[in-house]
């Protein structure tokens, strides 16, 4: 099962550690922030907004190195702009596992 | 080149400002969150190259290019395989990144933007040929015949260029953009937001500076490596 990894931000920063802690801090502010948004659009059943939302998070999950977890959000993505809900569990599986590594 | 990066995440644009650090031709100015911004920014500002994110709320990359008269080169940035086609009916359009941008795709990426510059540069040479060798400028109600060859360079002041030449000094109602692009580019080369200079009337050059007869011209940072480039080094 794939966990959270920096090896991307890494890889980009070239060894640059004031640039990894910036990326870090941006991750740490915005991520939840597009999280709650992202539910309440859900909640609201405003799945085209949500469809919006995941994509803007799923940039987030592909730099942490989640390589299936951005199938599935790109999937999901799709899925919400016809209505279509069933990945929402594992979706938020993903988002629980990303908030737990960013502390 | 003077860039700008557009992109709704904040994450997106430290990245690629990151990896444009690599590249001394890509110098990144400004960056936005919001299309709408740069629009704003870009009424005022030229620039040669933007990084443009095409998923963004109300106002998407596309409609972003298509609200520019004449749109700078623009590399694409998306999340989406899925608009690659519509994206390369843009002719400004020299490459589509997929995100996450790997060092390896932005490397090929910035070749590939070389490659269309020096094309049209190539270009600009060869339409040039048989062109006038003159042009015609307008002071006070006259419109004066000024040998291209004999301009020494053109400055920026306000709304007016002065044209400086072996024999004289013109001041002229004009932008140095519509200058330019009237001056052969084999010839000529912006060295600066405010100065054209002829390449061929150069003295010496020293670091941040260039003297052209007898006056001393200041390099931008961002244009330093086009000059040199253009020089007969030994």
């Amino acid at each position: 099962m794939e966990t959270p990894n920096l090896n991307y931000i890494k890889e980009i920063s070239g060894g640059d550690l004031d640039f990894e802690a910036s990326i870090l801090e941006v991750l740490k502010k915005e991520f939840p922030v597009d999280c709650l948004i992202f539910e309440e659009n859900f909640n609201k059943k405003s799945y085209e907004e949500a469809s919006n939302n995941v994509h803007k998070i799923k940039h987030k999950i592909s730099m942490l190195g989640l390589n299936e977890g951005l199938q599935l959000a790109s999937k999901f993505e799709n899925d919400l702009k016809k209505c279509e809900v069933k990945l929402y569990e594992k979706f938020v599986e993903i988002l629980k596992k990303i908030h737990v590594y960013l502390g | 080149m003077n860039t700008i990066v557009i992109d709704d995440d904040a994450a997106a644009l430290l990245i690629i400002k990151k990896l444009c650090d690599s590249y001394d031709q890509v110098t990144v100015n400004k960056e936005f969150t919001s299309a709408i911004e740069a629009i704003k920014y870009l009424n005022t500002n030229s620039v040669d190259l933007v990084f443009l994110d095409i998923h963004m709320p109300t106002f998407s990359g596309f409609d972003f290019i298509e609200t520019l008269k004449t749109p700078p080169k623009i590399i694409l940035t998306t999340s989406d395989k899925d608009f690659a086609l519509q994206a390369f009916e843009y002719d400004c359009v020299v490459d589509y990144l997929l995100k996450p941008i790997t060092k390896e795709r932005f490397h090929k990426a910035i070749l590939k933007l070389d490659n269309a510059k020096k094309d049209e540069k190539l270009n600009t040479i060869v339409s040039s040929k048989g062109d006038a060798d003159f042009i015609y400028v307008s002071v006070e109600r006259r419109l004066i015949k000024i040998n291209i060859k004999d301009i020494s360079y053109v400055e920026a002041k306000g709304d007016y260029i002065s044209i400086k030449t072996k024999v004289k000094n013109y001041i002229v109602h004009s932008t140095l953009k519509k200058i330019e692009d009237k001056l052969p580019s084999n010839l000529f080369l912006r060295i600066h937001r405010s100065f054209i200079i002829n390449i061929t009337e150069i003295v010496d050059i020293e670091d941040n500076s260039v003297l052209v007869e007898k006056s001393v011209i200041p390099i931008s940072r961002s244009n330093k490596g086009e000059l040199m480039t253009r020089l007969n080094l030994l």
